[in-house]
């Protein structure tokens, strides 16, 4: 079941939480509403659920609309945040509520409910615990058993509310795999909140990006991570190195930095973006780029090396981070203080006060005359 | 984004009620509450509001400054006064030995607090009358060392500290629990005494709780009636208490003086209550609302 | 965390003593010492005069009358509670606070001017009063002033108790109820119900507890007329003032071990809300 979200406007008292919401989500995908909270889209959620009513807008579920409908005839799956088990009953009657206080009519019979119950503790792998009360469960388990209480009115909308906000590391690692799977097998609408980059671009098929109760840019994934359509998304989404400079024929200058520009552009005052992936290390400087930088802080992660770069000579409101491969590194054996230099590949150029960026690749222009070359040259 | 600006510039001026409530039963609930509110607290004050208009001022300053009245406005001020500082101490010590230490019997200790709360006051008021007359268990002692109590104003502060007992112990035990034992232990690895620490680590962070349970206290011990007419004397001028004086007024069927003291009473224990709940309200924002 | 790891103020075994002595022998003197006077008086001149006490006719029509005010009072003591405490936790609206604020009226204001309000307003000079007169309705000075009187002195107890419970578990609960279809009336018997039951017995208990022994309010409008229109607490005062000791302590006697039964039903039920 699609779901079109048509000019939602939504205040609490004076204060506007959500700005005219245009979004139409797909059928069948999972779509990740991400931003630091108070961007609203915990309210968005509870608008589409019918927990909380917009001023102004519509809600449309495949085609129908919605907005006057309440939450209790809307039959969507709603995970809370933390769970809102009930803690007097067991796993299984939390399991059944639902289908217990169906009019007497549609209700199954006890054996048939019954029965729904045990595969739904079979499809969350909880069996085990029927007879468990939530206060004996781990956050793990408990997400879970709200999951299929959720889901024991077969909803084809699923909406969750930070469903792993409140979990470790690992657990939530797993969990969302598991989601994922669910999610394929079963086929149903999605739609999750959260603040974690890396959750919303590992678990949906679409992300909305959310600040200030704007949606600041609709994308995938990986369109999301490479072509980001505002400062905000690049500042939000991943780490970015950035150098702000003055322009003028066409290089970009602070301090002892310059790098000259593969497109023309005017002068005036600007920025460039680069993601770690986008920036190489050499050992001394290219025609294009100027970049000295002085290596602060090495660290192994996971299948990558980060290197934590101070800029020299020139100022960078972070510090920069580049990633390299272990081949790399054990190639070069970097040490913390060894200076080096910067050399983008790929950049995103503001102009000004400009929100949205140009992007700039060095990659197509005629390799610099006499200088090391990428990588490849084994420093 | 083009669909964005035209769907923002249709004037969809008709705003739906923000009635549409999720739970149900706001209607009910609030009307049952207002209609409950209304019949059993706010209709009855329109009978004393009337009664007391309907004097005129110069009737109203006679009676309410009556010298006896204004005698007994002193002795219960002084008395609920001096009731709820008794209280403050007594109720510090019990909160911090029921928090603070494991003993045979604490269970009961903590139980028994209640009492108070428990006991009708009319049965409260006759046994300390029986305690602390002077061939009572207690009167007996006291007057060996020419204490009196019963029949004095002494009395009417045992029967209000009596009846408050609970106040204190009560909004003290929590804060006293939920005190961080890091704190201290910072303090103590500094070298600061007991005394010390208590004064300038627990102490801060226990008065607002003091005063809360003080200040209820109070108020409950200026109201009070039951516990106290068995035990005053109830002499003219000197032990009377100021519930006690609109009672008397009562009985002569002295409806306008009986109100007009009545207001007085109502009115300072209004202010109080108003003044104990934006007193609460800014403590515990400082609680809970963190910075 | 261990407390015991803790090295804390107050922790020395002289200071410990000491206040833990000071606090049992103040706490014996002035709470349990009057308890135990209560039976100790009543039973001075043996179990028969008790039994004779007690069976008083005057005493009995006391204890029926009493019995009666807690048998209407509490019920709806009970409902007005949860529907107060259901609208101020679960909704927001203006005035909300305004409405906390005046359920604690009866806890401020004496029980003597809580009668005189309704003497005031129902008596023969008030203007209820009088209109009712004219249809021969007496509420003053019979019962159904007790009634009313003690509904104004005990109406806090019940929401009191709610409100804060209610508003720490919060509406996530009864949110996901809505979701999964439940109505109104499921929501509330299926998930706060059980939510609440204790802080509800609780809220009942301390309600009984006043409206059985309250004093002030009562005697305003009550008459005092034996074997009419006085409840139990009257009917000590009565006895005391008659200077019949022993049958006023023996009335009181009763009074007390309702006291005692509902200390240990809060107990019983602080421990069962500290295991839920």
């Amino acid at each position: 079941m699609g779901i079109d979200i048509n000019g939602i406007n939504k205040f609490f008292g004076s204060f506007q939480a959500l700005h005219d919401i245009n979004l139409s989500l797909p059928d069948g995908q999972i779509t990740g509403l991400l931003g630091p909270s108070g961007s609203g889209k915990t309210t968005l959620l509870r608008i589409i659920a019918g927990l909380e009513t917009a001023e102004q807008g519509s809600i449309w579920f495949q085609g129908r609309d919605v907005t006057r409908l309440h939450v209790r005839d809307r039959r969507v799956g709603f995970v809370f945040q933390h769970y809102a088990l009930f803690r007097h009953m067991t796993v299984a009657r939390n399991i059944a509520f639902g289908l217990e206080v169906l009019p007497r009519k549609q209700r199954p019979g006890k054996a048939e409910i019954k029965q729904r119950v045990g595969n739904l503790l079979e499809m969350v792998q909880l069996s085990h615990l029927a007879d468990r009360y939530p206060s004996q469960l781990s956050g793990g388990q408990k997400q879970r058993i709200a999951l299929a209480r959720a889901m024991a009115m077969e909803p084809e909308i699923l909406l969750l509310d930070e469903p792993f906000g409140a979990l470790d590391a690992q657990v939530r690692k797993d969990l969302r795999r598991w989601l994922r799977n669910l999610h394929d097998e079963l086929n149903f609408t999605s739609v999750f909140v959260t603040h974690d980059q890396e959750e919303a671009l590992e678990l949906s098929d679409q992300v909305v990006v959310m600040s200030h109760g704007r949606v600041e840019q609709v994308n995938s994934p990986l369109d999301l991570y490479a072509s980001p359509d505002s400062r905000f998304v690049f500042d939000f989404l991943g780490q970015v190195n950035v150098l702000s400079g003055t322009i003028s024929n066409n290089r970009l200058r602070q301090g002892k930095a310059h790098l000259t520009l593969p497109e023309a552009v005017a002068n005036g005052n600007g920025q460039i973006y680069l993601r770690p992936h986008e920036v190489r290390l050499a050992q001394a400087p290219t025609a294009d780029a100027h970049l000295p930088v002085c290596i602060e802080s090495i660290s192994v992660i996971g299948a990558e090396v980060r290197i934590e770069l101070k800029p020299q000579g020139w100022l960078a409101d972070e510090v920069w981070e580049v990633g390299i491969s272990h081949g790399e590194f054990n190639a070069w054996q970097p040490q913390r203080g060894d200076v080096c230099y910067a050399v983008p590949d790929v950049g995103h150029f503001f102009l000004g006060d400009e929100d949205s960026p140009r992007t700039l690749s060095w990659l197509n222009r005629m390799p610099p005359t006499g200088v090391d070359s990428p990588r490849a040259s084994g420093m | 984004m083009t669909q964005t600006l035209a769907a923002g510039s249709l004037p969809r001026k008709k705003v739906r009620s923000v009635t549409a409530r999720v739970l149900p039963g706001f209607g009910l609930s609030l009307g049952i509450s207002l209609f409950f509110i209304s019949l059993v607290l706010l209709l009855p004050m329109t009978g004393l509001v009337m009664h007391t208009a309907g004097m005129g001022w110069d009737n109203f300053w006679f009676v309410v400054t009556d010298p006896r009245v204004v005698a007994s406005y002193k002795v219960t001020l002084w008395t609920a006064l001096a009731a709820s500082v008794f209280n403050c101490f007594f109720g510090l010590l019990l909160a911090w030995v029921l928090v603070r230490y494991d003993f045979v019997g604490k269970r009961l200790l903590d139980a028994i607090m209640d009492l108070p709360f428990a006991l009708p006051t009319a049965v409260a008021g006759i046994t300390l009358a029986t305690l602390f007359a002077d061939n009572g268990l207690y009167g007996q002692m006291l007057t060996a060392i020419g204490v009196k109590v019963a029949y004095t104003p002494l009395g009417i502060v045992v029967a209000m500290a009596f009846t408050s007992v609970p106040f204190v112990v009560r909004t003290v035990q929590p804060v006293l629990e939920e005190l961080s034992p890091e704190d201290e232990e910072a303090a103590v690895s500094m070298g600061a005494s007991d005394f010390t620490v208590f004064r300038r680590i627990l102490f801060p962070a226990l008065w607002p709780a003091i005063v809360t349970g003080g200040a209820l206290s109070f108020t409950r011990s200026l109201g009070e009636f039951g516990a106290i007419i068995f035990i005053a004397g109830n002499m003219p001028y000197v032990s009377e208490v100021t519930s006690l004086m609109i009672f008397i007024r009562l009985q002569e069927y002295d409806f306008p003086a009986a109100s007009a003291i009545a207001a007085v009473v109502m009115a300072v224990s209004l202010l109080l209550l108003l003044l104990i709940n934006v007193w609460q309200g800014r403590y515990l924002k400082r609680l809970h609302g963190g910075a | 965390m261990n407390a015991a790891h803790y090295r804390r103020v107050g922790d020395t075994a002289l200071v410990r003593r000491w206040l833990i002595g000071t606090a049992v022998v103040l706490t014996v003197a002035l709470l349990a010492m009057p308890l135990l006077m209560i039976f100790v008086q009543a039973f001075s001149q043996g179990w028969s005069t008790y039994v004779a006490n007690v069976l008083d006719e005057f005493t009995l029509s006391a204890i029926g009358l009493t019995l009666l005010v807690a048998v209407l009072t509490v019920p709806l003591n009970l409902v007005f509670g949860v529907f107060f405490a259901w609208a101020v936790t679960r909704f927001t609206f203006p005035g909300r606070k305004l409405l906390t604020t005046l359920i604690d009226i009866p806890f401020a204001v004496s029980p003597v001017v809580a009668g005189l309000l309704y003497l005031l307003l129902y008596g023969n000079n008030g203007w209820v009063g009088q209109w009712l007169g004219e249809y021969d309705v007496q509420l003053m000075f019979s019962w159904p002033g007790i009634v009313m009187v003690t509904l104004f002195v005990t109406c806090p107890f019940v929401a009191r108790e709610l409100i804060p419970l209610m508003q720490q578990q919060g509406r996530e609960e009864e949110e996901a109820a809505v979701v999964l279809g439940a109505s109104g009336w499921q929501l509330f018997r299926r998930v706060t119900l059980p939510n609440i039951r204790w802080a509800l017995i609780y809220g009942i208990i301390l309600t009984n507890a006043r409206a059985v022994g309250e004093f002030g309010a009562v005697s305003v409008v009550s008459g005092n007329i034996r074997g009419e229109t006085n409840t139990l607490s009257l009917h000590v005062e009565l006895l005391y003032q008659d200077y019949n000791v022993v049958g006023a302590f023996a009335a009181a006697s009763l009074l007390a071990a309702l006291a005692l039964l509902t200390l240990i039903a809060k107990s019983f039920v602080e421990w069962r809300q500290s295991k839920d």
